[in-house]
């Protein structure tokens, strides 16, 4: 069974803005497949739909086998934003616990959780520190962890590391293929590098704008043990001209 | 310590002796008239005399910091608690102060509760957004000098006479920044916030307690600031048309019937040491909260 699939998927805002039009999609799990595509082509709008964020104006979509309403409620997924959208009055701490607290965990019950996703996130030792003593990387690693703490078997990421400078970002890249081989969750990710898609993904969807769809997908051959030389290779670049071909196509038609 | 004396102390030190030096020196051609009204036409007047005399005048136009710090220090006493019982006046100060702070107070949590409970009826509902603000608005075009003696004619034969009417006037001024603070400090959470508390199905109950009630702290605070000084200004004005016998409302009209230029000041003087105490003792309480929360601008230890 796909833990998502679309067909015919369409949203149309108002004014006629088709930002995504007959979006066809099924997703296995255990996959991490990547939206890359130019601004403007639906790739964060398909994700909020996916999220119950938004809703299509036409066809279907199925979150691990529901509607994203009922997926959302069961709490299906776990999403990080572009920004790393923690409250500045609450620790790192208290901000992973948030999610669990709604969940009706209490404090101790989570420590244990807590504790775990930090270490996975490698920010052991900072679960007292508050949002603004933390870097930019470490903030969004903290949402990354945040993410994860009511361990949903999918997980959504709108560009995660688009705020952040290419080094800690090659870092995080790592790290999250790390976690994804460690967990095999299913995971969404937004980008606009195709350095980053190429590297973590198992498939790339390229989009293109106006109206919003997926021009074409691309299974990457890589093997799934990669360290970050694997960029350096002549497979990874055949993959990422591949991509570049095909955005290129997609802007063209 | 060192660094309190060198940052704060000499500037205001400096400051406050600056002012004072400019109060005496205006307060000669001021107080003058009188001097020379009370001269015989043919004397001429030496600069020493015209000193000493519009330093020390019982009735001076401009009075002088020493005579109401004289007058403050004569009237601010304990006494009225076991003396004065039958008298109609009570003299003391901290008496006054007493009854207009705790008109101020009253007024405040009012303020505090409308403003509150307005800004959340405006934030969600619709109707209320559209139909609310404009009135909030308009109430506060009314100068309350004219809408403080309707409150009291109306709330009279409701039973309500003494403290609450004038409570009732000090929050018409005191809700009024807290409605549009906490309105603002409300919408202020960030739509990234919000979609990621839908993302955990929180319900709205739960978004408001934990993502935007904490966001609006940094709103309320200073609004609430605001507020109370409105409040006093309200508690003051609400003294004046309502007949009242105690207060520093009052007791400011009674001195400005009889010209009395220096209790007048040591009943200003006595507001505004009010006034500073109510909103220092909010800043700290803004303080120690905003601590709690670790918000970054908590003051000196996380600079």
């Amino acid at each position: 069974m796909s833990v998502v699939s679309a067909q015919g998927l369409s949203l149309t805002y108002p004014g006629n803005i088709e930002a995504l039009k007959s979006v066809d999609l099924s997703i296995e799990a255990g996959e991490f497949v990547s939206f890359i595509g130019p601004s403007g082509c639906g790739k964060t709008t398909l994700l909020r739909v996916v999220a119950d964020l938004e809703q299509p104006t036409g066809g279907t979509v199925l979150v691990t086998g529901q509607a994203p309403e009922e997926a959302r409620q069961a709490r299906a997924y776990g999403y990080v934003f572009q920004q790393p959208g923690l409250l500045p009055w609450r620790t790192v701490e208290g901000n992973i616990f948030l999610p669990l607290a709604l969940m009706g965990q209490n404090r101790a019950e989570a420590a244990g959780r807590i504790a775990d996703v930090l270490k996975m996130v490698e920010l052991d030792g900072f679960g007292t520190k508050f949002p603004w003593q933390l870097s930019g990387g470490m903030q969004q690693r903290a949402s990354i962890a945040r993410a994860l703490a009511f361990d949903a078997e999918l997980l959504l990421m709108d560009e995660p590391f688009g705020a952040l400078d290419e080094i800690v970002r090659d870092r995080l890249n790592e790290q999250l293929l790390e976690l994804w081989r460690a967990t095999r969750k299913t995971v969404l990710f937004v980008t606009h590098s195709i350095p980053e898609a190429v590297f973590l993904s198992t498939k790339i969807a390229v989009m293109s704008p106006r109206p919003g769809r997926i021009s074409k997908i691309i299974d990457n051959p890589l093997p799934a043990d990669r360290p970050l030389g694997v960029r350096e290779t002549t497979a990874f670049l055949d993959v990422a001209a591949e991509v570049r071909a095909a955005l290129r196509e997609g802007m063209d038609e | 310590m060192m660094r309190w004396l060198s940052q704060s102390f000499v500037p205001v030190v400096t400051i406050v002796v600056a002012l004072v030096a400019i109060w005496y020196a205006v307060a000669i051609p001021m107080n003058s008239a009188r001097t020379y009204m009370m001269a015989k036409d043919d004397v001429e007047i030496a600069f020493s005399e015209l000193v000493a005399d519009t330093w020390s005048q019982k009735k001076p136009q401009l009075p002088l910091p020493h005579q109401i710090v004289a007058e403050v220090k004569k009237q601010a006493t304990f006494s009225w608690i076991w003396k004065e019982k039958r008298r109609g006046y009570k003299r003391s100060l901290i008496y006054h102060t007493w009854v207009t702070l705790s008109s101020t107070l009253l007024g405040f949590a009012l303020g505090l509760g409308l403003g509150v409970s307005l800004s959340l009826a405006i934030v969600y509902s619709r109707v209320m957004d559209f139909s609310v603000m404009p009135w909030v608005i308009t109430s506060q075009t009314i100068p309350i000098i004219a809408i403080a003696p309707m409150i009291i004619v109306l709330m009279a034969p409701l039973g309500f006479t003494g403290l609450m009417p004038k409570g009732v006037i000090s929050m018409y001024l005191s809700y009024f920044p807290i409605v549009i603070g906490m309105t603002k400090g409300l919408r202020s959470s960030e739509p990234i916030l919000e979609d990621q508390m839908k993302t955990w199905s929180a319900t709205a109950f739960q978004t408001f307690w934990l993502l935007r009630l904490p966001s609006a702290l940094p709103f309320l605070f200073p609004a609430m600031k605001i507020g109370l000084a409105a409040a006093l200004v309200g508690a003051v004005v609400a003294e004046l048309p309502s007949g009242a016998r105690a207060g520093l409302g009052a007791r400011l009209l009674v001195f400005s019937y009889r010209s009395e230029t220096i209790p007048m000041w040591a009943n200003l003087i006595a507001a505004a040491i009010l006034a500073g105490l109510l909103v220092v003792s909010f800043s700290l309480l803004e303080r120690t909260l905003n601590r709690r929360l670790g918000f970054r601008n908590a003051g000196e230890a996380s600079s």
